[in-house]
Formats: structure tokens, C-alpha cells, sequence
């Protein structure tokens, strides 16, 4: 079973609907224990880092993370869901994130913010993730992002500079662009995603 | 490694159906919304826009129901616009499905509701639509409402600059005096709102032939609407994305079916 933490106001329906064309079970729950027992975890994320941190936190979802890490139980952020992950972030202020990797989520140089839109990458070498779309494109819609590779495999892509697309470390991943919202390739990843459960 | 133009095709919705006018009026029926969104899915449609042009509460009731289905099986962005008055509408068609959200007459009667959209759900989900055209003010385009029929008495690049220290994320800028003719995106108004603003713009109104959606992009548009052009066959989208690749543009799936 895929559990898709519910912390926040947004909408995860059409997640939940994404990651069930894997053929698993997928249930939205804010429930510690469902959470951290789920084969796999979704941390989504919209909106600010420092409100989404402040969501996370009131269903104790960075303890969950961490636990979940310590357990090599598989777990995806993705977005906003990704940069909380980092030891801090930039947005409104510095504000501190769970601190899985230690990097700083950054404002992107370019001369259009947000960065919204399909966007290659250039894929980590032996990633999973990517298996079979390396060439595809993905939608991402964000104006901060961290600029160094951190965790086992890096993937990049590059918008007025290069920046960290997506990050594959042990029993936890991420992405920064929207696997749910980039059509077959990102329900290609989803897939590559839900074997490694 | 390159950001896509994206091609956006957009569907008018009254009712829970699709429907399409010149200059919006002589409505035409063009079709059932999810179905259609699954089609232009399916076509390489980058993101999809739902306009909903419903007079009554009933009809936007139909319209949430539509946002849901369609967002249940079309994994690509979905806007929605039309009739959002409040920060609550926002929520309810978030939750609904969208990903994003345009507003455009309450956000001229109430310049803070930007702030309190983009304060709420973050700038990212907040397109601001400018229905302009040209006229005699100071930049020579004026913002205008009730579908291009009355001005709104703002200039627009004036306002164009307001609504992005609100908050704004994205501009969808249409032109009223192109809208439904076919006769080409307004490339003055698209490279004079670029030289002011500083997030995403989407040209909106004129798409008629290939040409045309490049002249948007080399104009400044990051992204291009249309409507009829798509619902009654003139071009398809993978069509279009040749096209525009073969001018050098970075497009997405231009192999589609």
C-alpha cells in the first residue's frame, strides 16, 4: 500500500489517481502510524517552504521521514515535498527543513520566475527513477531549488543555471518537478518508483 | 536541457459542455470538457485551460464536477477561470483538481485579492487573465471587461505591473481585438506586456495559422492559448509543435499521436 501524506490544504485526489495506475493500492492519510507503516510514502508539497514545514511538522511528518529512513522504508517528496527535505530553505526568509541532506533551497538566477513548464533533465547515472524516460520531459512549477548534487544519484536540469531535479539516496527520493501532472513519462517514473517497493 | 513553449489549448465550458464563440458571441457546441481534455491529453496538450463561462450557480457546480473527472484522468496541468470571486472559490476548484487558477474582473475590483490568493496557496497557482485591447490610453492598450464589450478604465500595462507586485505567477494576456478571428495573436500587446513583467506569459486571442504561434513566441510569449483553431480541426496540436520546432522552438512530444 502507497500512503500520500495529507499535511496541507491542496489537493491530492489526482496524485492518489497517478500513483494507482501502478496498480497498487493508494490511500491520502495524515495517520502517523499508516504513514509510516504504508510500503511507500508520498510527501507532496505546494505553496511556501516555511507553511508547508509548519504542516509537516503538525502531523509529525519529519519524524516520520526520518523513522522511515532509519527503517529503509522507500519514500518520495516531491516539490515543495522534496525541498523541506533539505537542512534549509530560502523562500520568505531562512527557515529550517527537515534536514535529510544538508544543502540550502535556493532562489533560481533567471530572468522569468517561476520556472514553470516541461523541462528535460539530465539523468543521473544508474538511476532507477528514470529508467526509460531519461529523455522524456517533466513539469515543474517552482522558483527555488538546490544547485549542488547531494545524496547517491543527482539528476540535473538547468534553467537560467543548473539545479538539482531530482535526488535518488538509499530508501529516499524526490523530485522537484511534478511526476503526477507530467502525463506518461511521469506515470513512467511513478512506475519505476513503485518497483522499488 | 531547455524549458518547452507550451501549447495550451483552451476550453470554454457553460453547463458542462464545451462551447466556443467568435468574439464571444454565436456559440458554437464543440464538444463534452473531459472527453475533449483527454483527447488534447493524449494529443500533447502541455496544460489545459477550462474557462467557465456559466451564468448560474448550477452551471459551476457542473463545472467543479467537470475539473474533477477530468483531472481524475488527465495527469497534465489543468487551469480554471471564470467567475472566482473570492479565496474560497480558489480552494474549492483546487480541491476540485486544478492546479492552477485565473482570475480577472474580481481581481479588478479588488486588486488584494491577488495577495490573498498568492498569500494563501502561493503565487504559482495564480494566473492573472487581462482581457486587453487597443485603445487610447497611455500605453495604447486598456484592460477591459463583460468579455471585451466595456472598458474597465485601467490601462494595462499599468495593471500588468500592479498585479505581479501582488503576487501574480503567470499572465494570460488576450486579446479582445484578436480573440475568435483568427487573424493573429496581437504581437504589439505580447512584446509590450513582456518588456514589463517578469513571470510566464501565455498569448491568448488570434491563433490562425502556424505563423502566427510563432510570431507570439518570438514576441516574448512563453506559452500559447487557443481554442477554436483546435476544437474544430484547423490544426492539431502535434502540427503545431512541428512547426515550432522546426523554427528552433523546444517543444515537447512533438512526435504525439
Amino acid at each position: 500500500m502507497i500512503a500520500i501524506l495529507d499535511y496541507g490544504s491542496g489537493n491530492l485526489r489526482s496524485a492518489q489517481r497517478a500513483f494507482e495506475t501502478s496498480g497498487r493500492e493508494v490511500v491520502i492519510t495524515s495517520d502517523y502510524e499508516v504513514a509510516l507503516n504504508a510500503d511507500g510514502l508520498v510527501v507532496p508539497g505546494v505553496g511556501a517552504f516555511a507553511a508547508c514545514m509548519e504542516g509537516l511538522i503538525t502531523v509529525r511528518g519529519d519524524q516520520i521521514v526520518r523513522e522511515r529512513i532509519a527503517a529503509a522504508r522507500p519514500t518520495l517528496g516531491i516539490c515543495v515535498g522534496m525541498q523541506i527535505l533539505f537542512s534549509q530553505g530560502l523562500e520568505h526568509g531562512v527557515h529550517p527543513g527537515v534536514g535529510i541532506w544538508d544543502a540550502t533551497v535556493e532562489k533560481l538566477e533567471a530572468p522569468i520566475l517561476p520556472h514553470m513548464g516541461w523541462n528535460t533533465v539530465k539523468a543521473g547515472a544508474g538511476s532507477q527513477l528514470f529508467n526509460g524516460v531519461e529523455d522524456e520531459s517533466f513539469y515543474f512549477v517552482h522558483s527555488y531549488a538546490v544547485k549542488n548534487p547531494v545524496g547517491t544519484i543527482s539528476t540535473l536540469s538547468n534553467y537560467g543555471e543548473d539545479f538539482l531535479a531530482a535526488v535518488e539516496d538509499g530508501a529516499i527520493a524526490a523530485t522537484q518537478f511534478h511526476p503526477e501532472k507530467s502525463g506518461d513519462a511521469g506515470l513512467h517514473l511513478i512506475k519505476n518508483w513503485v518497483q522499488t517497493l | 536541457m531547455s524549458l518547452s513553449v507550451r501549447i495550451i489549448p483552451c476550453l470554454d465550458v457553460t453547463d458542462g459542455r464545451v462551447v466556443k464563440g467568435v468574439n464571444f458571441t454565436d456559440l458554437r457546441d464543440a464538444g463534452d470538457p473531459v472527453e475533449m481534455a483527454a483527447l488534447y491529453g493524449r494529443e500533447g496538450a502541455d496544460e489545459l485551460t477550462f474557462l467557465d463561462i456559466s451564468a448560474s450557480a448550477a452551471g459551476r457546480e457542473t463545472t467543479l464536477d467537470v475539473v474533477r473527472k477530468t483531472a481524475e484522468q488527465v495527469f497534465i496541468p489543468l487551469t480554471v477561470g471564470g467567475g472566482i470571486r473570492t479565496v474560497e472559490d480558489v480552494n474549492q476548484l483546487l480541491r476540485a483538481g486544478a492546479d492552477k487558477v485565473s482570475i480577472n474582473t474580481a481581481a479588478l475590483a479588488r486588486p488584494e485579492l491577488i495577495a490573498e490568493i498568492a498569500d494563501r496557496f502561493g503565487s504559482q497557482v495564480l494566473v492573472l487573465s487581462v482581457d486587453a485591447r487597443r485603445a487610447r490610453t497611455e500605453s495604447g492598450f486598456e484592460v477591459t471587461t463583460h468579455g471585451g464589450r466595456q472598458s474597465a478604465g485601467v490601462d494595462a500595462l499599468a495593471w500588468v505591473e500592479k498585479a505581479c507586485a501582488l503576487g501574480v505567477g503567470e499572465i494570460l494576456l488576450n486579446s479582445m481585438d484578436a480573440d475568435g478571428t483568427r487573424a493573429g495573436y496581437d504581437i504589439g500587446m505580447i512584446t509590450a506586456v513582456r518588456a514589463v513583467s517578469r513571470v510566464p506569459l501565455i498569448a491568448s486571442g488570434g491563433a490562425g495559422t502556424l505563423e502566427d504561434f510563432s510570431a507570439a513566441l518570438d514576441a516574448g510569449a512563453d506559452a500559447l492559448l487557443a481554442a477554436s483553431v483546435f476544437h474544430f480541426g484547423i490544426h492539431r496540436i502535434p502540427d503545431v509543435k512541428k512547426y515550432l520546432q522546426g523554427q528552433g522552438y523546444s517543444v515537447r512530444n512533438a512526435q504525439a499521436s
